[in-house]
């Protein structure tokens, strides 16, 4: 049951960076490397929140925000300077790592004994007795479906429909008297935001910042993300951000399974092989193989 | 009224394979007027409508819309005043999207694109009357993709997007070109009667000397980067396709093909 529950909360957990990468990939057609580095972002601003004793609820818009920003600067790099997709994250990425060395001071922040979104006087109280085991699982959960409807909710309004189409025909966007380079700026922020809102909700189940936490984060995203788009492609009833949660569940699933019959040092190529045969089941890659590589 | 004045472009300038286009170009096309553009391959219509729409840009001269000079202006602020239909159907839309949100994206144009709601129901039947007026029946499919309809329904779309704002300049490039002929026909006649409707000045470069004579106001023959026939009015009216045929085989023939 304990494995269950926290395989639910890990997967919710990265389901919100998978709605940020769902916005890149899929919408924006944009391979943003980024995530490898906005994820540990929100995670080291919030440590350092939670060490200094600020209320943990803050830490929530703070990591929200910082993803953000950085997502605009990869933007401002490849809309203004004309660098490629791939390089301006990969050049955000490397940049990230010193920026969250030195908020956090270190490369490993405990936050064991502090108050965070899950433990506090006031969850403890709510979730008292038998409750307590799934304290977690609730709050991510319920963070993550706002996540989910907020996200919904953008796609539906003007400014959404302009995010879709600068992915879709980009031409149309300048047709439509509108700079497609901000209209990527926006997409990059909000979709880096969800993804340090992940990291900081992973750093304070974790209770732990730790500096290698972003490495391969983004293709636990993409995985999470094809799974859930191939798999409920013609299913009406679930819309693709709810699909988008529930690839990356499975895709912990998976992990989790794995790990049982191999060691934790072999976690890398378990995450590689998966990957690989995500991407062949879901055939989506030769699309963007041929347009990104 | 939009003009080019002094037009120079070059292509590759500075290198082995410097191709110079224009050298002195002018062009004045005045409010109202329906010009329709032929000429050989490479003789520069394209690049003309790209200079005009801010996709290229020129060594030197000057672009002016109603006496403005536009020629520092980017592409998309042009773009406030003018649609533009391509000869690719999906240049036009959005294949992914419904026809009911690439009608509501269109329709927004000029607007901020903010956080109101992107599809406003209230205009559905306006759109579904416009899509109607087509006779293609999409007006039943408001909730089908582009992607999946066919390329003549995608441009009759395209065209009807790119004018359901109010707009000054339409720029036509080819837009029939990728059509079969009946569909042609269809999207001709629909570009003609929004063009009357909205008195829009429009320019429409093709490669259909029927069309180039049976619409518009003026015709413009280009060669080699210059205009070498330049015909408007009652004589644009008298001319026939063998006319212009002629002049074309006479340009055709000091090129050596």
């Amino acid at each position: 049951m304990a494995i269950f529950v926290t395989t639910l909360e890990q997967g919710l957990i990265y389901g919100i960076l998978a709605l940020g990468v769902y916005i890149t990939y899929k919408i924006l057609d944009f391979p943003d490397l980024t995530v490898d580095g906005s994820f540990p972002l929100g995670a080291a601003i919030t440590a350092t929140m939670i060490a200094n004793g600020v209320n943990p609820y803050l830490t929530i818009p703070a990591s929200f925000l910082a993803g953000a920003a950085a997502g605009v600067c990869t933007g401002l790099i490849h809309v203004k300077c004309k660098v490629r997709d791939l390089l301006s994250g990969i050049i955000m990425m490397t940049a990230l790592w010193t920026i969250n060395l030195r908020l956090a001071g270190t490369a490993n922040v405990p936050i064991f004994g502090d108050e965070s979104i899950f433990d506090n006087s006031w969850m403890n109280k709510v979730f008292g007795g038998g409750l307590a085991s799934y304290k977690v699982l609730v709050v991510v959960l319920v963070i993550a479906v706002i996540s989910k409807v907020l996200l919904d909710l953008y796609l539906k309004t003007k400014s959404g429909l302009l995010l879709r189409a600068v992915g879709d025909n980009a031409n149309l966007v300048t047709s439509l008297a509108k700079d497609q380079g901000n209209v990527k700026i926006l997409g990059l922020s909000i979709a880096n935001g969800l993804v340090a809102l992940a990291g900081s909700i992973f750093c304070q189940e974790q209770r732990v910042f730790e500096i290698s936490s972003g490495t391969g984060a983004i293709v636990i995203g993409l995985a999470s993300v094809i799974i859930g788009t191939s798999l409920f492609k013609n299913v009406r009833l679930v819309n693709t951000t709810t699909a988008v949660l529930i690839g990356s569940v499975i895709y912990k699933a998976c992990v989790a399974a794995a790990l049982k019959f191999f060691e934790p040092q072999d976690m890398k190529l378990i995450t590689a092989v998966l990957f690989l045969i995500i991407l062949i089941i879901g055939m989506d890659r030769k699309k963007k193989v041929k347009k990104n590589a | 009224m939009l003009e080019l004045k002094n037009i120079r472009k070059y292509y590759n300038p500075g290198t082995l394979n410097e191709m110079c286009l224009f050298e002195d170009f002018n062009l004045t096309a005045d409010k109202g007027d329906f010009i329709s553009v032929v000429g050989s391959n490479g003789s520069g219509k394209t690049s003309m409508l790209n200079i005009l729409c801010g996709s290229i840009s020129v060594e030197k001269g000057q672009i002016l819309m109603d006496g403005e000079d536009i020629s520092g202006m980017k592409e998309y602020k042009r773009n406030r005043r003018i649609g533009r239909v391509y000869q690719n159907p999906a240049m036009g839309t959005c294949p992914s999207m419904t026809i009911l949100e690439n009608m509501s994206l269109a329709d927004n144009k000029g607007g901020t694109y903010g956080l109101g709601k992107g599809v406003n129901k209230a205009r559905k039947a306006h759109y579904q009357k416009l899509l109607g007026s087509l006779n293609l029946g999409l007006e039943n499919k408001m909730d089908v993709k582009v992607g999946s309809l066919s390329g003549g329904q995608r441009q009759a779309m395209a065209l009807l997007m790119s004018t359901l704002t109010p707009i000054d300049y339409l720029i036509l490039d080819e837009h029939t070109a990728a059509l079969d002929p009946k569909t042609a026909e269809l999207i001709m006649e629909l570009t003609d009667r929004i063009v009357k409707e909205k008195n829009l000045t429009t320019i429409m470069v093709t490669h259909n000397l029927r069309y180039a004579v049976e619409y518009g106001s003026r015709l413009l023959m280009m060669h080699q980067g210059q205009i070498v026939l330049d015909i408007a009015g009652e004589e644009k009216q008298k001319m026939k396709v063998d006319d212009i045929l002629g002049k074309f085989n006479e340009i055709s023939i000091e090129c050596g093909n």
